[in-house]
């Protein structure tokens, strides 16, 4: 029998019709930049972890994560993670509560005994790092990862730095502090405590192929403040060194802290854990000027410490401290105005700023300091070759993360100047099928539509009552449940997470979908160029580009 | 239950059941069109203009329905540019039983096969007629009428570009007032489409008693599959509104397709909805309202509404239309102020609530 002609037509022959000779764009996978990326002082790339623990694999998450910065743990109690500042979900509703997961990944590695990866093929060069802060520690341990040999010297009595003799345990135990620093330590680095360095160039001649500077600002500041005789007076960072090695100094029942930072805010805490009934905050300007964090400010008043805006100390004697109060003048900057009261105040505590104490670089040729800190260059060198520098003692943001970012950079320009390739070596995958922009993904790259609501998960913290009466930890982490949950807030900025999107919106059935792991391609033989795939992508990671002629 | 490496089970994900599919979600509560053993029923090759709303949601039914039926069907479709861009001449782009006969009479030839295949025994092999919002809501809608008032056992799927785009985009039955045609220039007094004419399929279509009656768009393909799934697991005649914008009858970006339904539907200017034998049983709720004029201002066919002087009386009034749909569904209310239905008949299953998200 005849067959009409429409029944012999085979099925999908239109196949032979590329309809891709349409195209004037063509929809690239592109590898952006996260926002939170690149505020990180550290240099940790959080979507690229958070990535492995939205699926469940802390393990994967935290290797990813210590590959740029050795202290999760710490991290995750003490960074004031610009990283959420930047993060788009904020937009959205919330910041993803990135630190949160960082502490939980950090927690879980520490209670998991997982270990940093090992030291590099070893170089046979040897350096010196003079400080075992965050900065000096960081350094060691991305040096080891680019096989030297490296000694830390310490003046302190235990390594740390201000992260132990400065931040107090109710924000960072030492448990967790001391088993960061030992997992460094297996890696092959020397750490020498009680050791002060007092002279670079001696150490230089010692034969070390570069000697590292991260020795911190470790004095505090002696604001001058008219006192009586019998005054008791006290710098806060001598007060929270004194704590952290286990004194309990007798601060009375009324303490003044003198001073609006991170370090009166501790400082004040702290005399509240030492029995003061009364702990007062005297600071210049306004809440808002305040340069301390303010949750941290915001913990303190929980926990009943009260603070006197817009005032200074005139004097202190036994017993009292007279303050004036203060106004701000048009350009915000504090004025007197001559009213004076008198506050009963048995101890004033100081915490008007830190120093470094720099003696161990007087007379270094080349060697520059201003203004209280050592100069150095993009690299990190001072302007002695073979002398570098970073952290609290140089130009920079006081924090923890400043200065672990400062010993990554510093260790990848040793390398550098002692011949190396000057990289880090990583084991993270790169995102396949993906070419790599330096677009850094704002959020009207994202469409946000398609994810799902879910507001931030906080973390418990301790009650205010127990707070008071111990060093106890006041911020408690995520549990394995809220963790997920807050990983999986992340929008995957600049990122393919395999949401099939593209796949699914084509028109044209032009995209092929990989399966697991392999992600997308197109096909050009049918794609049209209608850019759906690339508008409906939620993480903005496919980009229309210009058909070459 | 997908669980972690920690052994726990999982009770979020990044994009729920808004996207296509999702990494961290079990295969099985993936869309459909997420799956690497899709029907793709409307394959590669086709020659819909670029961005294609039709084509797109034409792939997403009847792979939906291919799904449903184990492949065990027939389509029949309208003339229109599904029909014109799928099939030029020599070849086609369907990977599914396609028969075309006229503009005007898909429904009837829809009938005619689904008695055919009774006449022959054939319960087995079911029934999907589609065509364009012309072919249905005007020059099709006596054969229309006739297939639900006899019940033919026929899934009906129009595909609402608003307007007869395959013939240079002439005005139809369900172009939506103010709208600029071919045939509804922008000239005299009141340019566009007039207002208070045009024909709303569903209701009609629920006025009919009919089995099953839904909107749907191809914003939301999870809310589109499950319609889909759902009509085939009736017999009789089902009627299923597609919104499909079309760039080039309605002045956008190619890149825009799927946005431009999604402000149709968050505005409350396109309906979604559900109804099983004469009674709405659900709505798809908006989820991020926003003002019609979201949804008009990018649309050529609109942007006289905006110069060379913004005509607010008319912006108002569409603005209205939208109000109009979202109280009478209660789009935005909670569940309670749904028209209240009568209990469900026994043929059918027990309407689903408002479509729950994968959290
Ligand atoms: C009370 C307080 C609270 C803080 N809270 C936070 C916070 O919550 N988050 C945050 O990010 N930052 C915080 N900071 C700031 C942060 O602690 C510092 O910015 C950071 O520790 C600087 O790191 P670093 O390695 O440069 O120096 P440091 O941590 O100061 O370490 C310097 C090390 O060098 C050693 N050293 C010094 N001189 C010599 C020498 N001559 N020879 C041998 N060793 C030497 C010291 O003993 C010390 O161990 C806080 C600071 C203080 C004081
Ligand atoms: C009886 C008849 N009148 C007119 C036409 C010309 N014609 C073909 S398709 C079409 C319009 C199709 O509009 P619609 O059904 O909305 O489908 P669309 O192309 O918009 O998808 C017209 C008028 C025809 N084929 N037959
Ligand atoms: S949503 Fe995720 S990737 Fe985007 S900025 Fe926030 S943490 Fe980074
Ligand atoms: S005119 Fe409109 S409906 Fe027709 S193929 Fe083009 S975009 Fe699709
Ligand atoms: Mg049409």
């Amino acid at each position: 029998m005849d067959r009409s002609f429409a029944t012999t037509l085979a099925v999908g022959s239109s196949l032979a019709n590329r309809t891709g000779a349409w195209r004037t764009e063509r929809p690239e996978y592109v590898h952006r930049i996260a926002p939170c990326g690149t505020a990180c002082p550290a240099f940790e790339d959080p979507q690229a972890w958070l990535y492995a623990a939205e699926a469940g694999e802390y393990e994967t998450a935290w290797r990813t994560l210590v590959e740029r910065n050795p202290f999760p743990a710490v991290m995750g109690r003490v960074c004031y993670h610009p990283c959420q500042t930047a993060c788009n979900r904020s937009f959205l509703d919330e910041a993803v509560g990135i630190n949160a997961v960082e502490r939980f990944l950090g927690d879980l590695a520490l209670e998991q005994g997982w270990v940093l990866p090992e030291a590099g093929e070893p170089t046979g060069r040897r350096v010196l790092v003079v400080g075992a802060g965050p900065a000096g520690l960081s350094a060691a341990y991305h040096l080891r990862r680019l096989g030297h040999e490296v000694t830390v010297r310490d003046g302190g009595h235990e390594p740390g730095g201000m992260m132990r003799y400065g931040i107090p345990t109710y924000r960072l135990p030492r448990d967790v502090l001391d088993g960061e620093v030992a997992r460094i330590v297996a890696t092959g680095v020397r750490i020498e405590t009680d050791t002060p360095v007092t002279d670079a160039e001696a150490a230089l001649a010692e034969g070390w192929d570069a000697v590292f500077l991260a020795v911190g600002a470790q004095l505090g500041r002696r604001a001058y403040v008219p006192a009586g005789e019998a005054a008791r007076i006290l710098d806060a960072v001598t007060l929270l060194h004194d704590v952290a090695e286990g004194a309990r100094p007798v601060l009375g029942r009324r303490v003044l802290v003198y001073g609006g930072g991170n370090t009166a805010v501790d400082a004040a805490r702290t005399a509240r854990r030492l029995g003061a009934t009364e702990s007062v905050i005297v600071y210049r300007r306004t809440r808002d000027r305040m340069p301390a964090h303010d949750d941290e400010v915001a913990q303190a008043l929980d926990e009943g410490i009260q603070v006197r805006w817009l005032s200074t100390v005139a004097h202190a004697d036994a017993g009292v401290v007279r303050v004036e109060r203060m106004e701000l003048d048009e350009s915000g900057f504090p004025q007197p105005t001559g009213e004076l009261e008198d506050l009963e105040a048995d101890t004033l505590v100081l915490a008007v700023g830190q120093e470094a104490d720099l003696a161990l670089v007087a007379g270094v040729p080349g060697v520059e300091v201003v203004d209280g800190v050592v100069q150095v260059d993009g690299n990190l060198m001072t302007g002695r070759p073979g002398l570098f520098a970073g952290g609290d003692a140089t130009p920079t943001e006081r924090s923890v993360t400043v200065g672990i970012g400062h010993g990554a950079r510093a260790a990848r320009a040793i390398d550098a100047y002692l011949g190396g390739p000057g990289v880090t070596p990583t084991t993270s995958p790169v995102a396949p099928n993906a070419r790599p922009t330096a677009t850094v993904v704002t959020y009207d790259l994202l469409n946000p539509w398609y994810y799902a609501d879910a507001p931030h998960a906080v973390r418990p913290r301790l009650e205010t009552a127990r707070r008071t009466s111990g060093f106890e930890e006041v911020v408690q982490g995520l549990t394995t449940d809220t963790a997920l949950f807050e990983a999986r807030r992340c929008l995957s900025c600049g990122s393919c997470f395999e949401c099939d999107n593209c796949y699914g919106v084509c028109p044209d059935d032009a995209v092929i979908k990989l399966g697991p792991g392999g992600r997308y391609e197109i096909d050009l033989d049918y794609c049209k160029g209608c850019g759906l795939c690339a508008a409906e992508c939620p993480a903005g990671a496919i980009e229309m580009v210009a058909e070459p002629t | 239950m997908t669980t972690t490496d920690l052994g726990m089970p999982v009770k979020y994900y990044q994009v729920g059941s808004w996207a296509v599919g999702n990494r961290l979600l079990d295969p099985e509560r993936r869309s459909g069109q997420s799956r690497l053993d899709r029907s793709n029923a409307l394959t590669s090759g086709h020659r819909a203009c670029r961005g294609c709303g039709e084509a797109l949601g034409a792939r997403y039914v009847l792979d939906a329905a291919m799904r449903a039926t184990g492949g065990r069907m027939v389509t029949v479709n309208a003339t229109g540019c599904l029909e014109v861009f799928s099939t030029p001449y020599p070849e086609t782009s369907w990977r599914v039983p396609w028969l075309h006969s006229l503009f005007g009479n898909a429904p009837a030839v829809a009938s005619g096969v689904a008695a055919g295949l009774r006449a022959l025994g054939r319960d087995d092999v079911r029934v999907v007629a589609q065509g364009g919002d012309g072919g249905t809501v005007d020059i099709g809608m006596g054969a229309l009428s006739g297939m639900f008032e006899r019940d033919d056992d026929v899934l009906y799927v129009c595909y609402d570009n608003g307007g007869y785009m395959n013939t240079g985009v002439q005005r139809s039955g369900a172009t939506p007032p103010a709208a600029r045609t071919a045939t509804t220039q922008v000239v005299g007094p009141e340019p566009g489409n007039v207002f208070g004419q045009g024909k709303d399929m569903a209701r009609i279509a629920i006025a009919h008693d009919v089995r099953y009656v839904a909107t749907a768009s191809i914003a939301d393909l999870r809310d589109l599959e499950e319609k889909v799934t759902r009509a085939m697991s009736f017999h009789g005649a089902r009627y299923l509104h597609v919104l499909v914008p079309c760039p080039l009858g309605w002045g956008t970006e190619s890149a825009a397709t799927v946005r431009t339904a999604r402000l149709a539907v968050e505005s409350g200017f396109f309906p979604v909805i559900e109804a099983v034998e004469g009674e709405v049983t659900s709505v798809r709720r908006i989820r991020r309202r926003v003002p019609v004029e979201d949804y008009l201002v990018d649309q050529g066919r609109f942007a006289h509404l905006f110069k060379p002087v913004r005509r607010q009386e008319v912006i108002d009034h569409l603005q209205a239309i939208a109000d109009r749909n979202i109280a009478r569904y209660g789009l935005v209310e909670p569940v309670a102020a749904l028209p209240s239905s009568a209990p469900p008949a026994p043929t059918a299953p027990p309407a689903p609530p408002v479509r729950p998200e994968v959290p």
